[in-house]
């Protein structure tokens, strides 16, 4: 890994000049320990409360470990019997293929709905689009609780603005309950979800189309392509690195969600039929005191996880030059 | 804030210039402020109401009679020592973030040595662990160090995923002031560190301030391990203070539970509208003329 064949490698070195040091002889001179010490904090931090916990996670999720073992009884090795154990579970399987669905519903949606809101700032004229990029931010902005929290009460079924609303334009929704059935549930996560992940998607696709090139765009439109075949063969591809980056850290973050899930689930929803991998560890582990298989369930979260961001680490490497 | 973005003229709508910009458009830019400014205001909203007209038969959109008791209930449930727990580690998780993020930012853009690629390998994939998944673990970890429920448990927690975003962010700082501003220090004199010091550092005072904005609101916002490690009454931060208003208000006191939430959002919300002009400022525009 610390071969200097990385794409940095071809910028001119830049290590402190001082007469003598060596500098000249490159690599293999003589060698400062200088840049070790700046780096051992953060080295230390990292090793002890990422790295450590990791090794515990993997350790626990090997081990038999319940409410028995926290009050002190040894907890035994018992090799993959924590991941037979979840593997062969339907809840499991049936948990794993929700994440999956929601994830993928929820990037679609972030995706799509950011980058027409992108498309559409840079049609408005100078008052809306100051104003359009005002709101983006404020919801942007907002703490992930407080948002998931206000729109679990404008969800409300008693007093919600939602239901209101829905009555008011016709049909009874009066004292509807959206928490207590799995698939509206989900929508009303999803509305939360994809409400807090458009303003970052749409800002930066916005700041990618500033980017294109005008006259590709006005030679295309003078050879008589129309606003759609502009789009996809002119715009699209110049912003494909932009798209690509997006859509993995959106996959990544939507795969991990948890507060959402967990708030609306502790405000009367259900919960089986709605965990989702995150919340799902979190309630084997502590709430039902299985930390065991609570743990195998995150590191297969950590695999899976791991596994994206290859995806996305691939596309890093080509953009900025490590 | 927003001006640095929207100055810019765009390039791929209608090429030809064309004023006419149809009501279709207006509509759905319309469309798109209300979808995601009026529930912020529905919140600020809520927090000024009266419960007897937040359970009445129509909600009321203007707080014309509002009143602030909800904001005098939310100093009643033990706002302000959730607000104490919360200060103090969000800060202290800045200001060890920014100190231990800008040694290695140093290694790594003014050093070439054994391991450096493998340690910008290592800062990008840690920011890839799902930090939901080490929830489990690391409580067991803190527990064994008698750490939870502190505010160093805590802090140490969260330095681990703001530290290597930090690093990332530090990195491009740093490596985009020119070396030869410090070399000419260095040809005047100065030692190396006071040239670092006296010229590298000051410029890279704005990329201080975002990322330690950034870490700020990470910190300030973080829900789980706040929930899972700081279970006493008496160690809350204001998000876990919050979930539980809202548990025990089981939808009665959405007035106070909003007004919380407002107090809540209101510093990361101010913070988040100064950093984003800031971050894209030229760093180092005017210390280097053509």
């Amino acid at each position: 890994m610390s071969t200097d064949t990385a794409p940095g490698a071809v910028r001119p070195v830049a290590a402190p000049p001082r007469p003598g040091d060596g500098r000249t002889r490159g690599r293999r001179g003589r060698r400062t320990l200088l840049p070790y010490g700046l780096l051992f904090p953060s080295l230390a931090v990292l090793t002890l409360v990422l790295g450590y916990p990791l090794l515990r996670l993997i350790s626990l999720s090997v081990r038999e470990y319940g409410l028995a073992q926290q009050f002190g009884q040894p907890a035994d090795f018992v090799g993959l019997r924590n991941y037979a154990k979840i593997l062969g579970d339907p809840q499991f399987w049936s948990v794993c293929a929700r994440t999956v669905v929601f994830c993928a519903v929820n990037v679609a949606l972030t995706m799509v709905v950011g980058m027409l809101v992108a498309l559409l700032v840079g049609r408005l004229g100078a008052v809306l689009r100051v104003s359009v990029l005002t709101a983006l931010l404020l919801a942007w902005a907002m703490p992930p609780l407080s948002s998931t929290i206000l729109w679990q009460w404008m969800f409300d079924t008693q007093f919600g603005l939602v239901n209101w609303l829905l009555t008011r334009l016709g049909g009874d929704w009066t004292g509807h309950s959206w928490l207590s059935n799995q698939y509206s549930f989900l929508t009303v996560a999803t509305i939360v979800v994809v409400w807090m992940g458009v303003p970052f998607v749409a800002f930066t696709l916005y700041g990618g189309l500033t980017q294109v090139p005008r006259d590709i765009l006005e030679a295309a439109e003078i050879d008589g392509a129309g606003a759609v075949q502009r789009f996809r063969h002119v715009v699209v591809p110049f912003i494909k690195p932009l798209i690509l980056i997006l859509t993995a850290l959106s996959v990544l973050w939507d795969f991990r969600v948890f507060t959402q899930i967990y708030v609306l689930q502790r405000a009367g929803g259900i919960t089986r039929e709605t965990d989702v991998l995150g919340v799902y560890a979190y309630r084997t582990a502590v709430g039902a005191n299985r930390f065991d298989t609570g743990a195998a369930i995150a590191v297969v979260m950590v695999v899976i996880t791991l596994l994206l961001t290859a995806v996305y680490l691939r596309q890093m490497a080509r953009q900025e030059d490590l | 804030m927003t001006t640095s973005v929207a100055r810019r003229r765009p390039t791929w709508g209608s090429v030809g210039g064309k004023r006419a910009q149809g009501a279709a458009t207006t509509l759905a830019g319309l469309l798109v402020v209300l979808v995601f400014a009026f529930p912020v205001y529905w919140m600020v909203n809520t927090s000024f109401q009266r419960g007897t007209k937040l359970r009445g038969l129509n909600p009321s959109f203007v707080p014309i009679h509002g009143t602030l008791d909800n904001y005098q209930r939310v100093f009643e449930r033990q706002f302000v020592p959730a607000l104490r727990m919360s200060l103090l580690v969000t800060v202290t998780t800045v200001v060890a973030a920014l100190v231990l993020a800008l040694l290695a930012a140093v290694a790594v853009s003014r050093f070439r040595f054994r391991g450096r690629t493998a340690f910008i390998v290592i800062v990008l994939v840690v920011q890839m662990v799902p930090p939901e998944a080490m929830v489990i673990s690391l409580f067991k970890v803190l527990d064994g160090w008698h750490l939870v429920n502190t505010a160093i448990g805590l802090v140490l927690v969260y330095l681990i995923f703001v530290l290597p975003f930090t690093i990332w962010v530090l990195r491009g700082f740093v490596s985009g002031i020119p070396l030869e501003l410090e070399e000419a220090a260095l040809v005047d004199g100065c030692g190396r560190f006071r040239a670092f010091l006296t010229i590298t550092f000051p410029l890279m005072a704005p990329g201080l301030v975002a990322t330690g904005v950034f870490a700020f609101i990470q910190a300030w916002n973080e829900f789980i391990f706040a929930l899972v490690l700081m279970n006493r009454g008496d160690s809350r931060t204001l998000p876990v203070w919050l979930q539980a208003f809202n548990e025990g208000a089981k939808g009665t006191d959405w007035g106070g539970v909003m007004a919380g939430s407002t107090l809540m959002a209101i510093p990361v919300i101010i913070f988040f509208l100064f950093v984003q002009g800031r971050m894209t400022q030229g760093l180092t525009a005017g210390a280097v003329k053509g």
